[in-house]
């Protein structure tokens, strides 16, 4: 899939790891007959080189990565300046610096983490983070319905609209983040329209030009996964509607949208969870800079000074954005699954 | 039936994965990592392989075939890594961890030489690996050189260097004074003074060269104890805190990196900028540049006229890795290419400055880079940047507290009392 983008090893296969948890927990309806035993045994044979495979690609990245998230980073031996080998046994010790804000102080013992170190930045960056996975799915949703509501009346040339629709979505991320880039540049395109010269390095336009980047990028993808959801509507539906004398707020709100529902859920979920684990776009747009760190740039970041402490950062944002997918999906996961009464009118 | 064919399939990928998992990280662990003498005797010689940064300037055909006609035994193969300094490090890096023995010769930048060396991954130049110091210039030498040991050949240098519009100030300020004085010859839209600002490396660039020139230091000596929180380092982070305050320097200016700042002063927004030496042939010829022939370049300004100002040192080495197979032909490597050929050659076509004292007064090669004696003179005043194994945090620390304090989120008291607490945690082996 185009948008898992690169996020380096650890983070992206443990959210692969969740999207397909999600795919699995489907259960099916009760009563249904039971696979004949000739059957099984061959669909487990069938099943298992994938599953090996993905054990290799998937399981083994994340076992590594927790295993070594309990073990020391390689420390200075202070009398000859050379580092040891580090790999001892370090209990929670990572897992508290960065949960806990505890930094290693000199000469032993543990300091709250002062400004300008990396764990310093741990939880506005899980702030940032979160805030924008809210804002940016919250915009691309609406602007995504009504950019999809518009492709689906039957007008001329609706196809060339639908493929041009889908140019952001195309340019590579690290192309449009340098687009961008120059859009914001000091007295650049984006002052000269505004008609004001706002410095968009400060923390709080920075955040605001990756919202609308990130927006500007994927509303494309949202939009296309709700058209396909508003494209198994039946036309009968509406005009019964009609009939009955409903206005288009009404038919919106009463027949489109509880109808659109399980796609728009989808769409929502994996939205959120890429944005959750977004890197590419605010490394190249800003570098993470000023408060515009998301939990992958410090994971990358952190791995120049100590590979284990990174690794106890990457479990965390697996286990964050586990639960933020879990609370997703008992929030939509109702409408994912057609019920049995909704078939038969 | 159906729930124990789950079970196996589950149980066997736990196994697989926690297998490969212990597997590999006890095997990883078991390989000595041994440093000195080891992986290859002083008569070890054969081809090599040179990693260096991207060649913008392409050096690499001729250098290879300068090394390759006198050596046609132990060719050199050079391999370019990306363009950026923190791809380089972290490709450098990787390479390390993995004891790949396909790297010989490495380029590291000034401030990673202590990193690799504390690392154990490149070879102390001593004993049969010893190189000649005494022609070089002692900045560049004393910043390879890593817990009294040199660990890494100087190729080339850096320093940074005052540009000013000789055309509206017709000598160059002296003194930080001096020059805020002068600010009031800017024409209407033109801002006075400008560096590199931005969040990344090029501040602490910047604001060790602030803080250097007013007497104050990161760290001590022993290169891990912060020394940060004094009058002098005060004085010369509010040298640029004022700037920002008081106008000098203008408000755009904390986005600036090299090309920001560069653009700025060849399109006449600027009146003076701290830039390093490769701006002076832009300036001269690309198309939109305002300032061709109306700028001069000038030493640093310092606190008083006496001194001028410290400028950061800048530049590169090259490093002989241990687990390296040929480490004598390695080593003549190193030492070719501080050659007076090869310096003359990196000059004229890629703009890097040498290495070597004695080139600096060579007649022919300040015919061809007229600024050569005042670099010479800011490469003579220039101050290491804390020479740790822990740079990439201190370096952060650095960053984000001066950046703070730019903006005014801080005095700049409480920034530089955050930053020592900062760099000891970053000495402590915090990130």
């Amino acid at each position: 899939m185009s948008h898992m983008q690169s996020v380096p090893g650890g983070v992206e296969q443990e959210a692969l790891a969740e999207e397909k948890e999600l795919v699995e927990g489907y259960r099916p309806e009760k009563g249904r007959k039971k696979i004949a035993t000739g059957e099984g045994r061959l669909a487990f044979f069938l099943v298992t080189p994938t599953v090996l495979l993905l054990a290799l690609i998937v399981g083994y990245p994340v076992v590594k990565a927790v295993i070594s998230s309990f073990q020391k980073d390689r420390g200075l031996d202070t009398a000859t300046g050379f580092f040891n080998q580090g790999g001892g046994f370090a209990g929670f010790a990572n897992y508290k610096t960065w949960l806990l804000q505890q930094c290693p102080a000199p000469g032993g013992g543990t300091v709250k983490c002062p400004p300008g170190t990396l764990a310093s930045e741990f939880w506005n960056s899980v702030g940032f983070t979160l805030g924008v996975t809210i804002v940016a799915v919250a915009l691309e949703t609406v602007i995504g319905m009504i950019m999809a509501l518009m492709m689906h009346k039957a007008f001329k040339g609706r196809a060339v609209v639908r493929a041009a629709i889908l140019i952001p979505w195309a340019i590579p991320t690290a192309v449009s983040a340098k687009l961008w880039q120059v859009i914001y540049a000091p007295s650049g395109v984006a002052d000269k329209i505004l008609g004001h010269n706002i410095i968009w390095s400060e923390k709080w336009p920075a955040r605001i030009a990756i919202v609308i980047t990130d927006t500007w990028k994927t509303t494309p993808f949202m939009a296309l996964l709700i058209l396909a959801g508003l494209q198994g509507i039946p036309d009968e539906l509406y005009e019964s509607a009609k009939v009955d004398g409903a206005s288009a707020w009404q038919r919106f709100w009463r027949i489109t949208l509880p109808l659109v529902k399980p796609a728009l859920a989808v769409a929502l979920i994996f939205r959120s969870l890429d944005t959750l684990r977004m890197y590419d776009l605010p490394a190249i747009l800003t570098g993470g800079a000023n408060g515009t760190s998301t939990l992958s740039i410090l994971v990358v970041k952190q791995i120049q000074s100590g590979p284990n402490s990174a690794s106890a950062l990457s479990t965390i944002t697996f286990i964050f954005i586990f639960l933020c997918a879990f609370v997703l999906v008992k929030a939509l996961g109702a409408s994912i699954m057609p019920r049995p009464a909704a078939k038969g009118r | 039936m159906r729930y124990r064919n789950i079970a196996a399939v589950a149980v066997s990928t736990a196994v697989v994965a926690s297998l490969a998992a212990a597997c590999s990280s006890s095997g990883g662990s078991s390989s000595s990592g041994g440093s000195g003498g080891g992986g290859g005797a002083s008569g070890a010689r054969g081809p090599i392989t040179v990693v260096q940064g991207k060649d913008n300037s392409n050096t690499i055909p001729t250098l290879t075939q300068m090394w390759n006609s006198t050596h046609p035994n132990e060719k050199v193969t050079f391999k370019q890594q990306s363009d950026s300094a923190d791809d380089q490090l972290s490709d450098l890096q990787q390479h390390f961890q993995a004891k790949d023995p396909n790297y010989d010769v490495v380029s590291v930048d000034v401030i990673w030489t202590a990193q690799f060396a504390a690392q154990g991954w490149i070879e102390p130049l001593k004993g049969q690996y010893a190189l000649p110091t005494d022609a070089l210039l002692p900045a560049t030498v004393k910043a390879a050189t890593y817990a009294g040991t040199l660990f890494a050949a100087p190729s080339s240098s850096d320093g940074g260097l005052l540009y000013y519009r000789k055309d509206l100030v017709p000598t160059a300020p002296k003194t930080w004074d001096e020059m805020i004085a002068d600010c009031k010859k800017a024409t209407a839209g033109m801002g006075c003074y400008a560096g590199q600002y931005a969040n990344y490396e090029g501040l602490t660039v910047n604001a060790a060269e602030a803080i250097n020139t007013a007497g104050g230091v990161f760290v001590k000596e022993d290169g891990k104890t912060p020394n940060v929180d004094t009058p002098e380092a005060k004085k010369g982070l509010d040298f640029l805190v004022n700037g920002f305050k008081q106008g000098y320097i203008p408000k755009d200016a904390i986005g600036f990196k090299e090309t920001e700042s560069l653009n700025a002063f060849q399109t006449g927004k600027l009146l003076f900028m701290r830039q390093w030496p490769y701006g002076v042939s832009i300036l001269n010829t690309a198309g939109n540049s305002v300032v061709k022939g109306k700028f001069g370049i000038a030493p640093l300004p310092g606190l008083t006229a006496d001194k001028p100002g410290a400028s950061s040192l800048g530049g590169h080495s090259w490093a002989m890795s241990v687990y390296g197979k040929h480490k004598a032909t390695a080593l003549d490597f190193m030492k070719f290419s501080e050659s007076d050929a090869v310096q003359k050659f990196l000059l004229t076509q890629a703009s890097l400055a040498p290495v070597t004292t004695a080139l600096y007064s060579d007649p022919t090669l300040v015919a061809k880079a007229p600024y050569l004696p005042v670099l010479l003179q800011s490469i003579q005043n220039a101050v290491p940047r804390p020479v740790t194994p822990f740079y990439p945090a201190v370096t952060k620390a650095i960053e984000t507290n001066v950046y703070a304090a730019l903006q005014g989120q801080k005095s700049s008291e409480q920034a530089l009392k955050d930053l020592q607490a900062a760099i000891n945690s970053a000495a402590s082996g915090g990130g």
